[in-house]
């Protein structure tokens, strides 16, 4: 079977079941715990709307409280970048419009290509502090490292194939890459994707019981 | 041995000749099986989701106190917890089976390593919390992994010495019943108050922190100053007064039951409405948060901090009071403020009080943890690090300008003494309780 078959089939076929089963394997090990039973009179009824809170919350920097802003910049830099790259390139529009049926307006080329600039460079950064920085060394892991690599694989063999046309192979080798980053995401710290609004969630509900800052 | 050090600004027993940080005789197989169990045993689904989900992003350490003043990496608050994240995966996480083939069960001296980081670098702020993009509540997740170690006979000397104390004598300050009945009287002859102690039947019962009985006795008498004057019906009462809990401190679910269900207990005995608690951060946290838990039930009686009772009596216009002079600043107690939810209620106190607030920026919800809370004060070789925090404190009350400073929590104040004596700082920590006492109108 050629390459970019491979690639566009069972390949892909594949990394989506393993991204879908291995998440739902992951959340189950989470969510089978059961939630704490609390009989303390609460301070605030509003829990679920606590737990949304904290998830909105949470996406702004925090107040009052310093952290590492250059850091936090460049994290806020490299989603975003990554969003705009993944959704808002038109080639990548017509794939999710091929498999699902659903499209939506693509933005200007030039942009995509300025965010996947600033994703890459950001990427970079922070593989460079994880390196350098004592705090992050201490806490890395096998996991940081290949999470890493998975994320700017598909990126970098992305930019390859700018000027089009595209060699048929390194299309496939493009799709590959996006499928180790699927097959990857539900093990190891990419994961937040989805853990994210759980472990917000949580804290928000727990937190607003009580009346408690998040 | 283990005699009470009642000669220094800080309380807690003599630092030991010899200290022995581990208890019992067990095999080190023994303590890991025996610390494994005691925290999977209590694992939630918020816990389970926690263990799970940090990206190692290094933001929680810039909150943490312990971090900020000595640079060193390990204080970084989730890295206390790497040994119960080796546990949590090897033997209950979603890959268990997976990291069962690769990873050795957890070594006893890997945890007893951890022992430092564990409690005398973490006060259980929770200040790491506000700063997690994650939200994981790395203060909770201490307090649990301080349960296995309790479980594997790994609790510091000094702890586990006021923790036992406390158990067997009611108190972990030697704040024994007869201890409370002559302090009781002489502060009733000596100040002139009617000080209720076991009386059979009131609407609240009032609590207190050995703290505040052995070190600043006249909080009582401000209490019982301010009970008096609101015409409640009250007591203290001598099998149930002390709301410390060092079982919760040193990691024994068992005794903080213990602890609570005394003060539960007293209360239901007197048919009190109202448990009220002492200036004491945690004691909150024990009794309004985890209170009812321990009892298994809502508890049929309300739990009010200190200062939530006074900003109630002020709210109904019950407690009218002098204004204070000076500009002041408010140390918020981490239990109470930031993990309690009951930030509001001093300023509301200070406010009738007519004080001009200057408040030590970050306050409230954000303000830095004094160092000494989570039972670090009681520890020795724990005092260069948590010297190192309160210079942050220092730094805040000074950038505040007020003239005077005041918190609702007897172990803050304690540290802030502590602190005081060891600096030679030219400040001194009010109760706010006192304050008001001491502003109470003509009737
Ligand atoms: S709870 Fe407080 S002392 Fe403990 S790790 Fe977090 S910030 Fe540090
Ligand atoms: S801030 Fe939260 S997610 Fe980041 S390293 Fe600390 S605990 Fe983990």
């Amino acid at each position: 079977m050629p390459l970019l078959e491979l690639a566009r089939g069972p390949a892909l076929a594949f990394s989506i079941a393993v991204l879908v089963f291995g998440l739902a394997w992951r959340l189950y090990g989470i969510l089978r715990y059961p939630a704490r039973v609390d009989y303390s009179e609460p301070r605030r009824r509003d829990l679920a709307a606590g737990g949304l809170r904290a998830i909105f919350a949470k996406m702004a920097p925090p107040k009052n409280v310093k952290v590492r802003a250059a850091a936090m910049a460049n994290a806020y830099a490299y989603h975003l970048g990554l969003a705009v790259v993944v959704f808002g390139f038109a080639p990548h529009i017509a794939f999710f419009e091929r498999y699902t049926g659903i499209g939506w307006p693509a933005l200007p080329d030039a942009l995509i290509y300025v965010a996947a600039g600033v994703t890459i460079v950001g990427l970079l950064i922070a593989l460079l502090a994880r390196l350098t920085d004592r705090v992050l060394r201490l806490l890395s892991s096998f996991d940081d490292y290949w999470s890493w690599f998975v994320t700017i694989a598909p990126l970098a063999t992305g930019m390859a194939l700018l000027p089009a046309p595209a060699e048929p192979v390194a299309v496939a080798i493009h799709l590959l890459s996006l499928e180790l980053l699927l097959v990857w995401l539900p093990f190891g710290k990419l994961a937040h994707a989805a853990l994210v609004f759980v472990s917000r969630w949580r804290t928000g509900v727990d937190f607003t019981r009580k009346g408690a800052a998040v | 041995m283990n005699e009470l050090d009642f000669d220094t600004p800080r309380f807690t027993i003599k630092k030991p000749a010899v200290r022995h940080d581990k208890q019992g005789d067990a095999s080190d197989a023994e303590r890991s099986a025996a610390a494994v169990h005691a925290f999977l045993r209590d694992m939630t689904r918020s816990a389970a989701t926690y263990m799970e989900s940090c990206i190692r992003c290094g933001h929680c350490a810039e909150a943490c106190h312990f971090y900020v003043t000595s640079g060193d990496p390990q204080y970084t608050p989730i890295w206390k917890l790497e040994p119960l994240r080796q546990i949590w995966k090897r033997e209950a996480g979603p890959f268990s089976w997976f990291h069962k083939k690769l990873k050795k069960p957890i070594d006893s001296n890997r945890l007893r390593e951890w022992q430092e980081l564990l409690y005398d670098s973490c006060t259980l702020c929770g200040r790491c919390t506000l700063a997690c993009p994650m939200g994981i509540d790395i203060a909770a997740l201490v307090a649990q992994a301080r349960r296995g170690m309790f479980a594997a006979g790994l609790v510091p000397h000094e702890l586990w010495a006021v923790a036992e104390r406390a158990e067997r004598e009611g108190s972990p300050l030697g704040a024994t019943p007869r201890v409370l009945k002559e302090r009781i009287e002489w502060l009733s002859d000596e100040h002139g108050v009617d000080i209720a102690l076991d009386r059979p039947r009131a609407d609240v019962l009032a609590t207190l922190s050995s703290v505040e009985l052995m070190k600043y006795p006249q909080s009582l008498v401000a209490l019982a100053k301010i009970l008096n004057r609101l015409g409640e019906s009250w007591t203290f009462r001598s099998d149930g007064y002390e709301a410390t809990n060092f079982g919760l401190f040193s990691g024994n679910l068992a005794w903080q039951r213990d602890m609570t269900l005394k003060l539960v207990d007293a209360a239901i005995a007197c048919g009190a409405k109202t448990l009220v608690l002492p200036e004491c951060g945690h004691a909150y946290g024990a009794m309004r948060w985890q209170g009812a838990n321990m009892y298994g039930k809502p508890l049929p009686f309300r739990v009010l901090h200190i200062s939530e009772f006074l900003a109630e009596a002020v709210r109904a216009g019950r407690l009218k009071l002098k204004p204070m002079q000076g500009t002041v600043t408010f140390h918020d107690p981490c239990q109470v403020s930031r993990r309690g939810g009951a930030t509001g209620a001093p300023r509301e106190v200070l406010a009738a009080l007519g004080a001009e607030l200057r408040e030590m920026p970050p306050a409230g919800d954000a303000s830095w943890c004094c160092g000494g809370g989570g039972g670090v004060i009681t520890l020795h070789r724990a005092d260069e690090q948590r010297y190192r925090a309160f210079e942050i404190k220092m730094r805040q009350v000074e950038s505040s300008g007020a003239q005077r400073l005041a918190t609702s929590c007897s172990n803050c104040r304690l540290t802030f003494d502590d602190g005081q004596a060891h600096y030679k700082w030219g400040r001194k920590m009010e109760s706010l309780l006192e304050l008001v006492a001491g502003s109470l109108a003509a009737p």
